[in-house]
């Protein structure tokens, strides 16, 4: 976990400016601002409905799907604007992966699932996938537990095996980003430890922002950590900072239980 | 703090729910006792007609013996035809109202209008195609007219059924297509029609079977006579099929055997249409267990 000490080195990877989200009449994230670095865990935190996930998911603009929303400001991507940019926003997800707060894999077998990404890309080669799909697995520490029942459905297998599959079913595209929404909430603490490992493990070539209800997850996992409540961005800073010395009042109030 | 409210159970709730139980179970049994002293009756008076003879011999006219041999293939290829025509523009029309027509004015109205095709009653159609396609096309009473009238019967239901299995699809899983990068198409064939297929599936035997039980439409559009050979797939001739046959042996009254004719016709069209719904109940299973 990165200290005080040790000076930034990694660059910026999505950095926001005066952001704010609206849908329809109401304003759900107002005037944010932040940077996150890649090669780094960055945790959101903050009390329900003060829009951690709804920020998430503008950076792969995955809600653009279901509703029209309006989102203003800056968001941008290695420099590039994620909305104004000119950048697909179907290749966009590619590069910002996601996994959702239940595990979702599609109801087909393992196999199935972590082809499905390089599928959509037109890749076809057997051996190629084949090679794709188990390297996504061992990343995602699943690989020993599932190699011998590859072709089974995948909605046959346990809630973290799932969840870990979705992280598998993510990677195999080869993402730059991976967002993470609760990504635990749904399972027990041992298949939480495991997902908690294998976010440390992963950020050695991935952005990962991931947005929890869970103190100690952030306190574990991230290297950053901020702090939302009703839609603004009260802090941001150090994750060791921000659980030892919080400038804000209320980060501190937030973190030893006083409100949310 | 208030008193705490002491809650004890309620007797009158628990018998309600056993009443209720009994009463729902007697009426499955009841419907279920109809059902098969319908089927019974019907494969009873008609199984001493069934033999190899009737089903393989060419329908008569005025003496008795005769076989339902062509309307047996008129049935099926009407049915066929229909569903080739209705399948493409209904499944096309629901992914369209499911998956882009968002939510408005217009989508309500189309709903509107193809619920009230729907609802139409087949008599209307049938005259509907009887001048249409029949008349001001010259098309005369033939397999085509049949068809095409019978796809406007089925189009506003696998419509219907297309569109409601496809809002059935969990939104989680076309956020995870989507998120992995897919486009809208490749979300909608490759996760969401997938899911969706036994909904659409079973929408499709329900359609196959009221065409294939259709008389009133055929009778004004595919005629009540039938090619003399056999088997004939031209379209333009005219194909009396196992329903019309039924309804035209007994009204027309020219065979002495009508009775009997009557009531294997009727035997064989139960029997098909069980075959039907049991074959699409195997493939239904075999589906949902690859894609659930």
């Amino acid at each position: 976990m990165l200290s005080p000490q040790t000076p930034e080195t990694k660059p910026v990877k999505l950095s926001v400016r005066n952001m704010d989200f609206r849908y329809g009449e109401k304003k759900v994230l107002d005037g944010l601002s932040l940077d996150i670095h890649a090669e780094r865990v960055t945790a959101i935190i903050g009390p329900s409905g003060c829009g951690k996930s709804t920020f998430l998911k503008c950076f792969n603009r995955i809600h653009e799907v279901s509703s029209a929303v309006k989102v203003s400001g800056d968001m941008q991507i290695d420099g590039v604007d994620i909305y104004r940019g000119g950048i697909d926003e179907v290749d966009l997800r590619r590069r910002v992966g996601m996994v959702f707060q239940k595990p979702n894999p599609f109801p087909k077998s393992i196999y199935e699932n972590v082809a499905f990404g390089p599928r959509l890309f037109g890749m076809k080669d057997k051996a190629t996938l084949d090679g794709i799909v188990e390297d996504a697995l061992r990343k995602s520490a699943l690989w020993d537990e599932v190699k011998d029942r590859l072709k089974e459905s995948a909605t046959g297998m346990s809630g973290g095996q799932q969840q870990r599959l979705c992280i598998a079913r993510a990677l195999a595209v080869n993402p730059e980003v991976l967002l993470m929404d609760e990504p635990c909430s749904a399972l027990d603490p041992i298949a939480t430890a495991k997902i908690e490992e294998l976010i440390v493990e992963l950020k050695e070539n991935l952005t990962i922002v991931i947005v929890t209800h869970n103190m100690q997850q952030a306190a574990r996992v991230s290297d950053y950590t901020a702090f939302f409540w009703l839609g603004k961005l009260i802090e941001m800073d150090l994750t060791e900072r921000i659980f030892t010395t919080p400038r804000e009042r209320m980060t501190e109030d937030y973190l030893t239980g006083r409100f949310g | 703090m208030p008193a705490a409210i002491s809650y004890r159970p309620r007797r009158l709730s628990r018998v309600t729910d056993r009443v209720m139980r009994l009463a729902l179970w007697g009426l499955a049994l009841a419907f279920i006792a109809v059902l098969a002293v319908f089927v019974g009756a019907i494969l009873k008076q008609g199984w001493p007609v069934l033999n190899l003879g009737f089903l393989t011999r060419m329908p008569e006219t005025l003496d008795a013996g005769g076989g339902i041999k062509p309307e047996i293939f008129n049935s099926l290829y009407l049915v066929a035809l229909s569903l080739a025509i209705s399948l493409p523009i209904g499944l096309g029309a629901g992914i369209y109202m499911a998956e882009y027509a968002g939510q408005g004015r217009i989508l309500r109205f189309l709903r509107l209008c193809i619920e009230t095709l729907a609802a139409t009653p087949s008599i209307v159609l049938a005259l509907f195609g009887m001048i249409v396609f029949v008349q001001m096309m010259g098309w005369s009473f033939s397999i085509r007219s049949g068809a095409v009238t019978l796809a406007l019967l089925n189009i506003p239901v696998i419509t219907r059924v297309t569109e409601v299995s496809l809002l059935g699809v969990p939104r989680e899983l076309k956020e995870a297509s989507y998120g992995l990068g897919a486009t809208r198409l490749q979300t909608i064939l490759k996760v969401a029609l997938p899911y969706a297929a036994t909904g659409i599936l079973t929408g499709l035997v329900l359609t196959a079977g009221r065409a294939f039980g259709e008389s009133a439409i055929l009778v004004f559009t595919a005629g009540t006579n039938t090619s003399q050979t056999f088997p004939d797939f031209r379209l333009t001739v005219p194909g009396e099929t196992l329903s019309v046959h039924l309804w035209y042996v007994t009204s027309d009254g020219t065979l002495p055997d009508a009775r009997e004719i009557a009531a294997g016709t009727a035997a064989v069209m139960i029997v098909v249409l069980l075959v039907l719904n049991l074959s699409v109940r195997l493939l239904d299973r075999f589906i949902r267990r690859r894609t659930r």
